[in-house]
């Protein structure tokens, strides 16, 4: 009372609970660097995807336990509204945990064999995962940039690791010149924002888009034309994709299949709280943008996909037709659209992991051509199989999570009437589907005598391999469950 | 009694689900099979493929004739966030489809050796028939996409494994073309359920949808033209019938067999159960131009089997040409019409499959199937011709065998509505007679050389494989009557929903003559 007045500052109060994911993932990237000073690389290196692999179960616990709070008790928001803690941002840190423990299996052995410092990479795989939950629960542009800027500069590093192979550093290079470009455009967008509002608080801005009718909203539209030319750089759409090829063909395997699943996931969170929680009452505006988006990502995904024939470079386009489904969902601008979304991204995570995981065993020295998948059927039934399981998955064949997730995009598409783009994308699927037949034929079609590889699988991408078959499978004949945790995860923009 | 007796189905077993899980569940058994014992895979296979065919048997012989609902129905949640539900339910129309695919499986999975990897190829079969139950028994749309797509992984896997050599090109067309036929129809199901769900909540149920009837004429003729499209690449109707001849003559026999009986089915069953249940007003509306077709089909099959100098790729033509009946029938809309296009559906399963059995065996012995290269089998082969004959002759729709009684109904059928179509489809009756007819001289009789000479004869496993084909082939000839009891009320319920909700009236029968004999008495003096 009597002590110092002037140092009285009130910060916002701050819900610790709520932000102990980020801060166990936080932690242990500290940990790991500590420890692989002090203890001897050997040790260090299953030491790094232990602690990992605890960080993401303790995590997901606590994630558990927020889920059942905003269950019971609502959503809420801490920090000054610029953390929200709703269902949508609990949705996106459960799918990130999964992807983080699933991207340390399959990275434990792919490092030893790559010959990759294990400590740095699982440190920054943990530092890239909290940034991409602090994107997907911004309540604030500001914050929701620096999630996004976690992220992507670990993944740039990541990326690079590979430091023998010209590749890797090249599409290092190019994912931060292109990555620090998109980035320049969300920032312009953030400040246009904030000047046609007078908040970068996505609360405000709602609440402020709601009740204020401009008369000339000029600088709002370029506000929401840049951030999303930057999001739609992150999320690699149609005609801001040209990155996304190379990078995804020179990044070491598993940092391709954790940017393809989280980094994709990410930019769509922060996608769909900005553009369909804040600028909701601007549908009629974004909406249509997004539709031609969402047109030219399937088709380009898909017709260049079947142009490859590289195994790598063809997911690597397939992914992006995949993130042109998302948008047909986003552009909706439904309830049913944005948990169609999550649906979606939440299921093509398990695909695209289970895809490079089976990439990264087979292709030892950074090459993928088709031919060396030829005949795996015959050597390697069951990882054939896996592999089929996956890529019909990703062509959206019924009994798999693809198809259910392809189903809820078309059901929303057609009750916003856009019958014509829900038929595009189901014709672009079939356009895809050649692609993936291509790979199958290649497992299973061979002329007698010749030998299929046998690749080396370690245990953990087996127990990957296993858990993202299983998962594409059951969710393929039993959604239910899925689809009601979606439904519970549409964003809610709330003062905390 | 009758009513007691549904409803007493409704409440026990519920054999339909067994049905398709019995052999899906096959295929998992057998995968898990150790791979030391290949020699067990197909009779385990055949066990659980044979126990889906006792109990398709089961449900023919409980079947009620001569009502017209679905029987055997089971409903259970599946989606309830979506509404959907796992409904499954059998009548008139599905009935002898389903007989058909659980007898043909169990015959093709033992009657035919695969020459590798049996555990896979036993398991795909499995799946396929598993798949196609589904697809037949289906009353819940998404349910129904789910069977229809699904049945396209086997037999893809069937012809990229086990075919010939332009396997992967044959294998990967036949996919695509499927898949992108049923891409516009699952936007048009979306579509429909959406637009129908109105206050009553959204709904796949054939049967509610089709009761609500709620689509502007536009939107359902948009939407049926969907579906169309999708049943029309699968029949296939000309000019969507490229796949076909490629998909026949690579696969390997038994995926010929399933192919020819069981998977072109789905696509004039589905031009039947939700084309014309779901669409009526937009079936008559698109009526002309599909019969069109059809008869096109008929015609084009005809001339182009006839030139055809691969023995496979002639009876992948002759199937053009049947199907293309089935679609003037269907589209004819009277009770004859249809009745011959559901019994020709299973004549066709039936000839066609043995065609291609015997085809398939053909080609175990002399490693060719071109025509030129065969000779005066006849006298080499004697049995083997006589089975090839009789099914040639019911392919062909001679009388006393079971192609003349569908064709028959059809024509007579379809006189009444759609006269000119059919006397131009007769015509390909006549022409159906020329190709087979003139194979069968140039493979059979003619100077055999050497090689010819030293065809082997029909073994005595061959010939029990065939016998239920010859069985199915006379039996339906000479007494068709119980298929016909139990299609004809489902069809004619089919016939008075288009009659309800479309300005279609089929032709009253023609007045009876009656004859006044007092009348004729004073006349006559």
């Amino acid at each position: 009372m009597s002590g110092l007045p002037h140092l009285a500052f009130a910060g916002p109060s701050i819900d610790w609970w709520a932000l102990l994911p980020q801060m166990i993932l936080l932690g242990a990237a500290l940990l790991i660097l500590l420890l692989s000073a002090l203890a001897p690389q050997r040790t260090s290196s299953g030491l790094a995807t232990v602690i990992t692999l605890f960080a993401a179960v303790t995590a997901y616990i606590v994630a558990l336990g927020l889920w059942s709070d905003v269950k019971t008790e609502g959503p809420s928001a801490t920090v000054a509204s610029a953390l929200g803690v709703d269902g949508f941002s609990i949705f996106f840190t459960i799918l990130i945990l999964v992807a983080l423990a699933a991207t340390a299996l399959l990275a434990h052995n792919y490092l030893d064999r790559e010959d990759i410092d294990p400590p740095e990479f699982h440190a920054l795989l943990l530092c890239s995962a909290a940034g991409a939950i602090v994107m997907a629960s911004a309540n604030d542009l500001i914050v929701m940039f620096l999630g996004l800027e976690a992220l992507s500069i670990a993944l740039y590093v990541m990326i690079a690791m590979h430091a023998r192979r010209p590749e890797a550093r090249e599409s290092a290079m190019k994912y931060f010149v292109l990555g620090a470009f998109s980035s320049a455009f969300l920032l312009y967008g953030i400040a246009l924002t904030y000047g046609s509002t007078g908040s970068t608080n996505l609360v405000h801005v709602r609440d402020y888009l709601d009740a204020v009718v401009f008369r000339d909203q000029h600088l709002l539209m370029a506000a929401m034309a840049l951030l999303l030319v930057g999001f739609s750089f992150k999320v690699a759409a149609a005609p801001f994709h040209f990155w996304a090829p190379d990078v995804y063909q020179g990044a070491p395997s598993p940092v391709t299949g954790w940017m393809a699943s989280i980094a994709k996931a990410a930019g769509f969170a922060a996608l769909l709280r900005v553009f369909f929680a804040a600028f909701a009452s601007h549908d009629a505006d974004w909406a249509p943008v997004v539709a031609v988006l969402a047109f030219l990502t399937l088709l380009v995904g898909a017709v260049m996909a079947i142009l490859q024939t590289d195994v790598k470079r063809m997911l690597a386009f397939s992914s992006i037709s995949h993130a042109g489904y998302v948008l047909v969902a986003v552009q909706s601008a439904s309830a049913n659209g944005t948990s169609a979304a999550l649906f979606y991204l939440f299921t093509y995570t398990f695909m695209v992991l289970g895809s490079f995981a089976i990439i990264g065993a087979m292709g030892v020295d950074g090459e993928h051509p088709l031919d060396r998948y030829a005949g795996l059927g015959r050597s390697r039934p069951v990882l054939a199989m896996a592999f089929t399981i996956l890529l019909l998955a990703q062509a959206g064949v019924p009994l798999t999570s693809g198809f259910v997730g392809k189903f809820q995009v078309i059901a929303a598409a057609v009750e916003g009437r856009g019958y014509l783009l829900a038929s595009v994308a189901m014709l672009s699927a079939v356009i895809g589907a050649f692609m993936y037949l291509r790979i199958v034929m290649a497992m299973y079609v061979v002329d007698d005598g010749v030998e299929g590889p046998s690749p080396t699988v370690h245990w953990t991408v087996s127990i990957v391999l296993i858990g993202v078959v299983g998962f594409t499978l059951l969710i393929g004949i039993v959604p239910q469950f899925l689809i009601e945790f979606a439904e519970d995860a549409v964003p809610v923009l709330i003062r905390g | 009694m009758i009513e007691l007796f549904a409803s007493q189905n409704a409440s026990s077993f519920p054999v339909l689900n067994a049905i398709i899980i019995v052999p899906a569940m096959g295929a998992l058994v057998v995968v898990l099979l150790p791979n030391s014992r290949p020699e067990m895979m197909r009779p385990i296979g055949a066990i659980f493929a044979s126990i889906a065919a006792a109990m398709s048997l089961y449900v023919m012989t409980q079947f009620s004739s001569h009502d017209a609902a679905f029987q055997f129905e089971s409903i259970q949640s599946w989606i309830p966030a979506l509404g959907i539900n796992w409904h499954v339910g059998v009548d008139g129309i599905s009935l002898w489809l389903v007989v058909l695919t659980g007898l043909i499986t169990p015959i093709v999975l033992l009657g035919v050796d695969p020459h590798h990897d049996p555990k896979p190829y036993t398991a795909w079969l499995l799946l396929l028939q598993a798949g196609s139950f589904g697809a037949f028994l289906a009353l819940d749309l998404f349910l129904f996409f789910v069977m229809f797509e699904i049945v396209l992984v086997p037999m893809y896997m069937l012809i990229g494994g086990w075919g010939y050599d332009d396997r992967r090109y044959a294998a990967t067309k036949f996919f695509l073309y499927t898949m992108a036929g049923s891409a516009l129809m699952l936007v048009a199901i979306v579509s429909v359920a959406t637009l129908s769900a109105g206050d009553q909540g959204i709904t796949f149920s054939v049967i509610e949808l089709a009761e609500r009837q709620a689509l502007s004429t536009n939107t359902a003729r948009l939407c049926f033209l969907a579906f169309a499209l999708a049943f029309i690449i699968k029949v296939p109707i000309f000019p969507m019938h490229t796949w076909l001849p490629d998909a026949h003559t690579q696969a390997p026999t038994a995926g010929s067999v399933v192919l020819a009986a069981v998977m072109l089915k789905l696509g004039t069953y589905g031009l039947l159960r939700f084309g014309l249940y779901l669409f009526p007003e937009a079936s008559v509306w698109s009526a002309p131009t599909l019969a069109t077709l059809g008869v096109i089909g008929v015609i084009y099959g005809a001339i182009v089997a006839a030139m055809q100098k691969d023995l496979k790729r002639l009876v992948a033509y002759s199937s053009v040409a049947h199907m293309g009946f089935i679609v003037l029938g269907i589209f004819a809309f009277t009770t004859q019409s249809l009745e011959g296009g559901v019994l020709q559906m299973v004549n066709h399963g039936l000839s066609t499959g043995a065609l291609f059995l015997l085809v398939g065996m053909l080609y175990e012995r002399r490693k060719t199937r071109a025509i030129e290269e065969l000779s005066g089998i006849q006298s080499a082969a004697p049995i083997f011709a006589g089975f090839f004959t009789i099914v040639m002759l019911s392919s062909i729709g001679v009388p006393g065998l079971n192609g003349f009684v569908g064709e028959f109904l059809i024509l007579i059928g379809s006189y009444e509505t759609r006269r000119w179509w059919t006397i131009i489809a007769a015509a390909g009756v006549i022409l159906a007679a020329l190709y087979l007819l003139w194979a069968y001289q140039r493979v059979f009789h003619g100077e055999p050389t050497p090689t010819d000479e030293a065809t082997r004869d029909l073994t005595l496993r061959e010939g029990l494989i065939l016998a239920p084909f010859v069985a199915g082939i006379l039996f339906l000839g000479i007494y068709p009557k119980p298929l016909l009891d139990r299609i004809e009320p489902a069809v004619d319920v089919l016939i008075a929903h288009i009659e309800d909700h479309s300005d279609y009236e089929r032709p009253s029968p023609a007045a009876p003559v009656v004859v006044d004999l007092d009348q004729l008495g004073e006349d006559g003096h």
